[in-house]
């Protein structure tokens, strides 16, 4: 079927003016000084200086740790739910599946909008607190109200991938390790965490390289104020409107991804 | 293998009550007759009233139809051709060329947003529904791709081969017999890429100029004022859209999958 090698082309044309082109133009702002000229190159380090700066350092150092712990959290609460799910019939599995993934299809904005009217200082938590007699709590932009946001937002991305694993488990390696007297922890921790290690390292991964990089929830659940990398790449192009610093910013994200999901990688192969 | 006892299915209850409970608060309290979502004081439809008096969201709406569509469109031709063409050719780049095909989809939007925006600007091109489609069309097309080229994959050959052999020219053979098999893969592919075109808040924020504004970023720019009645009976209302397209969806992939089995 050699004629329809041309039908290729206007998707090479497409994919290189969109995708190539533009990738290679933010490499060389970020490495450019003098504002939005491409033309007139001045090679600079000025742009990734910028950013040992203490205020930018401190940026990084809090979406880290924001990442890291929306993660972890998700982990923690989705690792059991995919196991339960994974008990059950098959039918059930598809159908509470589809339960999971029915929030992912709902707008970002929305579920976090939704969210917005529960932990508000007039919401629904608060107006409980008041009817039991409790002063109300601020709980909307502060770290609280991200970290519940993100968790949110992206539990299914590490469900799924868990219970994926989980399902095509051979579930004779677990009456083995019955029959061969491994108490149930042990039997946990030594086949089943080890057999759902791909899902675990894909899970990890989706949830953390969306936690980093998010920018509209931190906005919306923290406040204008609230600044992680996402939210500095923004305001960097859209409010200051340096697009030098911002495209360095967006590089090195870049690379904080590329690393982290190459030691990913590793971890799962390591375990294979 | 041991069952789950009632603690698990506690759990379960738990975790899917957290998931569903805020998009629950929204509905419930777009029918509420009161300001605050406060006590539920009585039924009411007033705040979708209001929303169909407010033209500035209306003009949003349209103009995330017609860019829905208009992606949609210009992407299914761009991703079907590219899903046929990819699967013909053995090329060295072709390795290379299906990692770039999905990495608009593993890049971070924000990244992928600031990246276009910058590029248009150096094109020169003026900011608004122009750069609006040019820039779904980036994450419209990745989406059709992969859906048409696993299609692509579970074809029987022969059937084309056949169609030439019977004299059909390749145009024919194409149009006649692989067209039609990968039609099911074009039309849910399609349906996701509309989905996450309605949908897309970060790239448009970054690719929109200042006149024109999506039903999507219409909302994220109301919502950072605070949570008001009209935005959670505008919630509503795309909700309902969503559940309709993820239900075609679903219904077509059932099809697909359907279709593939009568042909083993």
């Amino acid at each position: 079927m050699k004629q329809f090698k041309h039908l290729i082309k206007p998707y090479i044309i497409w994919a290189s003016i969109l995708i190539v082109v533009p990738l290679i133009l933010i490499v060389l702002y970020a490495f450019t000084s003098d504002g939005n000229e491409v033309l007139t190159l001045h090679f600079t380090w000025a742009n990734f200086a910028k950013f040992l700066e203490t205020t930018y350092l401190s940026v990084i150092l809090k979406s880290f740790r924001l990442g890291i712990l929306t993660t972890l959290i998700c982990l923690v609460c989705g690792y059991p739910l995919a196991y339960i799910i994974s008990k059950y019939s098959e039918k059930v599995q598809s159908f509470l599946i589809l339960m999971v993934t029915i929030p992912m299809w709902i707008n970002m904005l929305l579920r976090t909008y939704a969210w917005m009217n529960i932990l508000s200082d007039n919401g629904l938590v608060n107006n409980l607190l008041k009817m039991l007699g409790i002063s109300p709590i601020t709980m909307m932009y502060t770290d609280f109200s991200v970290i519940v946001g993100l968790v949110c937002n992206f539990m299914p991305f590490m469900i799924i991938p868990i219970h994926t694993s989980l399902s095509k488990m051979d579930k004779s390696l677990i009456e083995a390790a019955n029959d061969l007297g491994a108490n149930p922890f042990q039997t946990f921790w030594k086949v089943t965490w080890k057999l759902s290690m791909p899902g675990v390292v894909n899970g990890v991964m989706m949830v953390f390289l969306l936690s980093i990089s998010t920018f509209v929830i931190p906005k919306l659940l923290g406040g204008g104020q609230y600044m992680l990398i996402g939210n500095l790449i923004e305001s960097q192009f859209i409010s200051v409107g340096d697009w030098n610093f911002g495209s360095a910013i967006s590089l090195i994200l870049a690379v904080i991804i590329l690393i982290f999901m190459s030691l990913m990688k590793k971890m799962d192969t390591q375990d294979d | 293998m041991k069952k789950n006892s009632k603690l698990s299915g506690l759990y379960l209850g738990i975790l899917f009550f957290l998931m569903y409970l805020p998009i629950g608060v929204v509905v419930v309290f777009s029918f509420n007759e009161a300001r605050l979502p406060v006590r539920f004081t009585g039924f009411s439809l007033k705040w979708y009233q209001e929303l169909f008096h407010d033209r500035d969201l209306i003009q949003a709406l349209k103009n995330s139809l017609i860019l829905a569509i208009s992606s949609c469109g210009v992407s299914a031709v761009i991703g079907t051709l590219g899903a046929v063409g990819l699967s013909r050719i053995h090329w060295k780049t072709k390795g290379v060329m299906e990692y770039i095909s999905i990495l608009p989809l593993m890049i971070p939007e924000i990244i992928l947003g600031m990246v276009l925006m910058a590029f248009f600007y150096m094109l020169n091109l003026p900011f608004g529904m122009l750069t609006l489609l040019i820039g779904h069309t980036v994450f419209c097309v990745p989406y059709i791709l992969m859906e048409v080229k696993a299609r692509l994959v579970g074809m029987d050959p022969s059937l084309e081969e056949a169609a030439r052999d019977l004299g059909a020219g390749s145009f024919r053979a194409f149009w006649d017999i692989t067209l039609p098999l990968i039609m099911p893969a074009v039309i849910s592919g399609s349906l996701l890429a509309f989905a996450m075109s309605m949908d897309d808040v970060v790239i448009s924020i970054f690719v929109t100029g200042p006149r024109v504004s999506t039903l999507p970023i219409k909302v994220y720019t109301q919502m950072k004022t605070g949570v008001t009645p009209e935005i959670n009976a505008l919630c509503t209302m795309m909700l309902g859209v969503i559940l309709l397209v993820l239900a075609v969806y679903l219904i077509m992939g059932k099809r697909g999958k359907g279709n593939k089995r009568d042909e083993q």
